[in-house]
């Protein structure tokens, strides 16, 4: 019987904690909205943090979007075999890409990174009063701590998922001309076949969002942190988890906002 | 000078109860010093009166304002009449010492940088630090950690400066350098300050007057002479540093 209580307890808890963060992440994406008008006052932290965000990972970008492409290409070329034309393989990389790898990827990797990054950094900040002690100068951390770390991840993420597109079509092209044998003239000539501007908007679309996620949810579990070097260790853990689960949720939403509304094709 | 008046302030955290109804008058300039056990509730005290923390019962007037009733706006005001030096200094990580005292008057003041910076060096030199500006918290020892704390609390002039365990962790020299200090702050800038602390030395050393805070209540209040004398068995007690008496040794600690 207590065994079916507790079960139940874990449940309710959980449950309410869900709804406990979506309504705490929620006032703070209002709080932030609400200090914007501040935001020159802040552009030094928050170049500071677009530093940290966008150059700090590139070489983590780098790497995985290299390989992203080269499995894309891989894996399109193997599907191909005997049935479609291997012209069609740069489209498929392409778009495959910047509609979903590149923005979707990208968001997982640096948000892992930055989330996990500004969650500790402002866990410890809580934990060592030292968001206390910011309060007590009559600096509100809203604006000098979160507002630059939020901005800087919804303008570098973009960035970084554009850079990420050409490197991981890069990787997609020389796999496919040194291991599959299609020329880069031909790769190319697929790429361009079924391009649309509506597809880098959407994918750029998306990536600001994702970079809002990441920063909100590295933020939100930062301030939310109690109780020391393992409150910190629980709220980084809680924040990257977070911002990676938000991120694949959300991006089901906007795929469906963004192809069957906005940039719809159809009659 | 602030005054500061604490009626009758309750504050739980979950189903602990912390303060049960603490009333106390801090007068305009006056040292007082608030001493207890640990986990009596001295800090969480001293949080009410700058507005961190809000009473769920009861009201905590500063000169006369009831600081939960204040908006943001007022209380960032208020705020900046108060300097606070945390039991763990608080120092920014990712600033620099003269960043750290300065970074008031960056946010606050249309001063030049170059005026900010003269005005942390005086501020740094008036705790006896001399040259550590460009060095980081990480790389200081902990009074100077405590004494940099002291510079970016002072930094603005304020009204009134709160110390929340000034002392603890410290060497005992180091103790009377800060003691030193809380006097000399005081009188020079002729300003009110709330001192907590369960250091008796410093709190007989700096005090006009010591208020015992006990299970969430202010026992006893008087003059470091009187609590030196007092019959009363609580200050007895803590006084004499006896486990025996009156006060329970918590069994969480």
């Amino acid at each position: 019987m207590s065994t079916l209580r507790n079960a139940f307890q874990a449940v309710g808890i959980s449950v309410l904690d869900f709804f406990r963060d979506v309504g705490g992440s929620s006032i703070m994406l209002v709080r932030i909205f609400a200090r914007l008008k501040e935001l020159p006052r802040t552009a030094r932290q928050t170049l500071l943090q677009m530093e940290l965000v966008g150059i700090g990972s590139i070489p983590l970008v780098i790497v995985t979007s290299i390989f992203i492409g080269a499995v894309a290409a891989v894996q399109a070329a193997y599907q191909f075999q005997d049935y479609v034309p291997m012209v069609f393989l740069g489209t498929v990389v392409g778009k495959s890409v910047i509609l979903e790898l590149g923005p979707v990827l990208t968001a997982l990797v640096v948000g892992g990174r930055v989330s996990a990054s500004i969650a500790a950094e402002l866990g410890t900040m809580k934990v060592t009063e030292q968001i206390d002690a910011m309060e007590l100068l009559a600096i509100d951390p809203m604006r000098y701590l979160v507002m630059p770390r939020v901005v800087a991840c919804v303008v570098m993420l973009p960035v970084l998922t554009i850079f990420s597109d050409l490197l991981a079509i890069l990787g997609g092209m020389v796999v496919a001309q040194a291991s599959i044998g299609v020329s880069m003239a031909t790769f190319v000539e697929g790429l361009r076949m079924f391009f649309y501007v509506d597809d880098v908007i959407s994918g750029i679309l998306k990536a600001a969002t994702f970079g809002g996620i990441i920063g909100l949810m590295g933020c939100y579990n930062g301030f939310r942190t109690y109780g020391g070097a393992q409150g910190v260790g629980k709220s980084t853990m809680h924040a990257v988890v977070t911002s990676c689960t938000c991120i694949l949720i959300t991006n089901y939403f906007l795929a469906s906002v963004l192809f069957r509304v906005i940039f719809y094709k159809g009659d | 000078m602030i005054s500061i008046e604490c009626h009758n302030v309750w504050k739980s955290f979950a189903r602990k109860v912390v303060l049960r109804g603490v009333n106390l008058a801090v007068r305009p300039g006056e040292t007082i010093v608030i001493m207890g056990q640990s986990g009596s509730g001295k800090s969480v005290l001293l949080k009410h009166i700058v507005g961190l923390l809000v009473p769920d019962r009861g009201r905590v007037l500063v000169d006369g304002v009831d600081v939960a009733r204040l908006s943001r706006g007022k209380l960032f005001g208020l705020r900046m009449r108060f300097g606070m030096v945390f039991q763990g200094s608080a120092l920014f990580d990712s600033l620099s010492v003269e960043e750290n005292v300065g970074l008031a008057m960056r946010e606050h003041t249309q001063f030049e940088d170059e005026e900010i910076r003269r005005i942390c060096r005086e501020k740094l030199h008036m705790v006896g630090l001399d040259a550590v500006g460009d060095k980081y918290p990480a790389e200081l020892s902990g009074g100077m950690k405590k004494r940099v704390g002291f510079a970016r609390a002072i930094a603005m002039n304020p009204h009134c400066v709160l110390y929340d365990e000034p002392t603890t962790g410290l060497d005992p020299i180091m103790s009377d350098v800060i003691n030193n200090l809380i006097i000399k702050l005081a009188r020079e800038l002729k300003i009110t300050s709330v001192v907590v602390t369960h250091d008796l030395a410093s709190a007989y050393k700096v005090a006009d007057r010591i208020a015992m805070l006990h299970e969430g209540v202010i026992v006893f209040e008087g003059t470091p002479d009187e609590v030196k004398s007092t019959d009363h068995a609580l200050v007895r007690q803590f006084v004499e540093g006896r486990a025996e008496g009156p006060i329970a040794v918590r069994s969480s600690e």
